[in-house]
């Protein structure tokens, strides 16, 4: 290539402007901020604590009916030292995931026919947003008496929770996609299937986590739902100890099993969302680099 | 090698219109809706486009620019007319740069090299030489939003010469961006041209960056589009956007714009 001296001094001011304008990258530490993001959240915990804690002494209820935070902690360390927690996350967790993934692949499915076939939007578009309203828990005496309330009793139902907000998610991403990027997409030789893998899809993923977040969310209340509807012998699930806990009227062992379940609807939330979301809102520039 | 260095290149400006025609517009029109509420946007448009040739498009708003950009891409079709493009694959450059956000500069690159179905390992050298060729090496794996909208631009147009277009169709491409930098930006592009031989389309409202870098300017009027006067750049190359040559030229092109906007408005 020429290499005029015009040229070097071409070359020269724009890479001086370049340094110029290209953003100064961010300087605070990793640990630093997981531990500004870390704090809130123990202290507004403890917070809690002692205002449960508080009620307690105020005696509004005798100490077996509402125990403290002690007892219940107490309990929940013996039910987790014997194996019956654990035992009862992998039963929950396994239909979590059999569930949610199965709710993925029909969702996401429904979500691009839906967004490519007009007649498809125009028939079932607005039925997808009623599901999404549906109390999931209006399902199950169908869904026992179709699969004679067995495992897939259960399946169904946080299949048909999740899927509408899996599909509405990757709906609006793919109806949001800036036609700017599909028209260089065009221009790049995009077309078709090809359009949709390389352009498409991955433009409307921010909406589409969105979605995949609220699913989990409706999966996760209609899995707890079902595991107290549904009892299946053999099946000791995280619903089986809590129903069993009531039945025995052990209310430190109640509050110790919701305490497992809100566990781990926050750590799915906040760890496996949280971390995707992060990283995509990072990627695209959509965090204020002063804030984050 | 992807982009061949052609051998009738020289450093002296590349080939010259009347050379043939890399892209011809005849007698084309379009129209947008149905006849009640129809839209002409060009009507009875015939521009031929020499290869090598840096024509500029100038005209006020509705004047069809982006529609002939459209057209001359194959991203629609003409009501009427016909449009060929002979000089190679012609590829648009937008206003804003129409990077993916989810890739990093060298995988916008590589996309369009991948959806040529260049292999693998054939596309890093490509990538760095492209890089290099807008003055970007070492911003590979930055993302398009930690760059300037300069930087971006530049970008966009490594990704459209990693099309192999030999068109560059390029619809308003500095619009967005402060003075300096597209002062830069018009050396940038000019050198490049002169380096590739590339035919260039290049629309604009700035009649001083028309003039700056243009064989030719065209005037387009508005609503519907149409050709209104054709002016020939005979100043000098490396030209300057300040000089009283292009400022000469810029002002009566200026006027007879002006002229034209009136002209529309006083009509029914």
């Amino acid at each position: 290539m020429a290499l005029r001296p015009e040229d070097q001094e071409l070359d020269e001011e724009l890479a001086a402007l370049d340094a110029l304008e290209a953003k100064a990258p961010r300087a605070r530490s990793r640990a630093r901020r997981f531990w500004s993001s870390l704090w809130p959240k123990l202290a507004a915990f403890a917070l809690v604590l002692l205002g449960w804690q508080v009620v307690v002494w105020t005696h509004w209820k005798p100490s077996y009916v509402l125990p403290g935070p002690g007892p219940a902690f107490r309990s929940l360390g013996h039910d987790l030292a014997s194996g019956v927690i654990p035992r009862a996350i992998g039963v929950t967790m396994e239909r979590a995931a059999i569930g949610y993934g199965l709710a993925l692949l029909i969702g996401s499915a429904i979500g691009v026919a839906v967004a490519r076939i007009p007649v498809l939007r125009a028939a079932i578009g607005s039925l997808i947003t009623g599901l999404q309203t549906m109390p999931s828990i209006a399902w199950f005496p169908l869904a026992i008496i179709l699969f004679q309330g067995g495992e897939k009793a259960i399946l169904f139902v946080v299949v048909i929770g999740a899927a509408p907000a899996i599909a509405n998610g990757l709906l609006t991403g793919i109806d949001q996609v800036p036609p700017l990027l599909t028209r260089a997409g065009r221009v790049l030789g995009a077309r078709g299937f090809n359009a949709y893998r390389y352009v498409i899809l991955p433009a409307a993923f921010p909406s589409f986590l969105g979605g995949l977040k609220q699913g989990w969310a409706f999966a996760w209340r209609s899995l707890m739902a079902g595991e107290l509807l549904v009892i299946i012998a053999g099946r000791q699930s995280i619903g089986v100890v809590l129903d069993q806990a009531r039945q025995f009227n052990d209310s430190a062992e109640i509050i110790a099993t919701m305490i497992v379940i809100l566990f781990i609807g926050i750590v799915v939330d906040s760890v496996v969302f949280g971390v995707l979301e992060r990283r995509v809102r990072s990627r695209w520039g959509l965090v204020d680099a002063a804030a984050s | 090698m992807i982009l061949k260095p052609r051998p009738d290149v020289s450093l002296e400006p590349a080939l010259h219109p009347g050379a043939g025609s890399a892209v011809s517009l005849s007698s084309v029109s379009k129209v947008y809706g149905t006849e009640s509420g129809a839209v002409h946007a060009l009507e009875d448009v015939s521009i031929e486009v020499g290869y090598g040739e840096f024509l500029c498009l100038v005209g006020a708003s509705g004047c069809g620019k982006s529609t002939m950009l459209n057209l001359i891409a194959g991203l629609d079709k003409p009501s009427t007319g016909s449009v060929e493009v002979r000089g190679g694959r012609p590829t648009l450059i937008f206003q804003e740069s129409a990077l993916f956000p989810w890739l990093t500069v060298e995988q916008n690159i590589e996309l369009a090299l991948k959806l040529r179905k260049i292999g693998r390992a054939d596309r890093e050298p490509v990538i760095e030489s492209l890089l290099k060729m807008v003055n970007l090496s070492g911003f590979g794996k930055k993302r398009p939003h930690e760059l300037s909208g300069g930087m971006r631009q530049r970008v966009s147009i490594a990704r459209a010469l990693a099309q192999q277009a030999e068109i560059l169709l390029m619809d308003e491409p500095f619009g967005a961006l402060d003075a300096m930098t597209r002062d830069l930006l018009h050396d940038e592009v000019e050198r490049l041209w002169r380096d590739t031989g590339f035919s260039i389309v290049f629309v604009t409202h700035n009649v001083r960056e028309a003039v700056r870098l243009a064989d030719r300017v065209i005037l387009l009027s508005s609503r519907p589009g149409r050709v209104v006067a054709e002016f020939p750049v005979d100043i000098k190359r490396p030209r300057r956007v300040e000089s009283p040559e292009v400022g000469t030229l810029a002002t009566e092109i200026t006027a007879r714009l002006r002229e034209e906007v009136k002209h529309h408005g006083s009509s029914p």
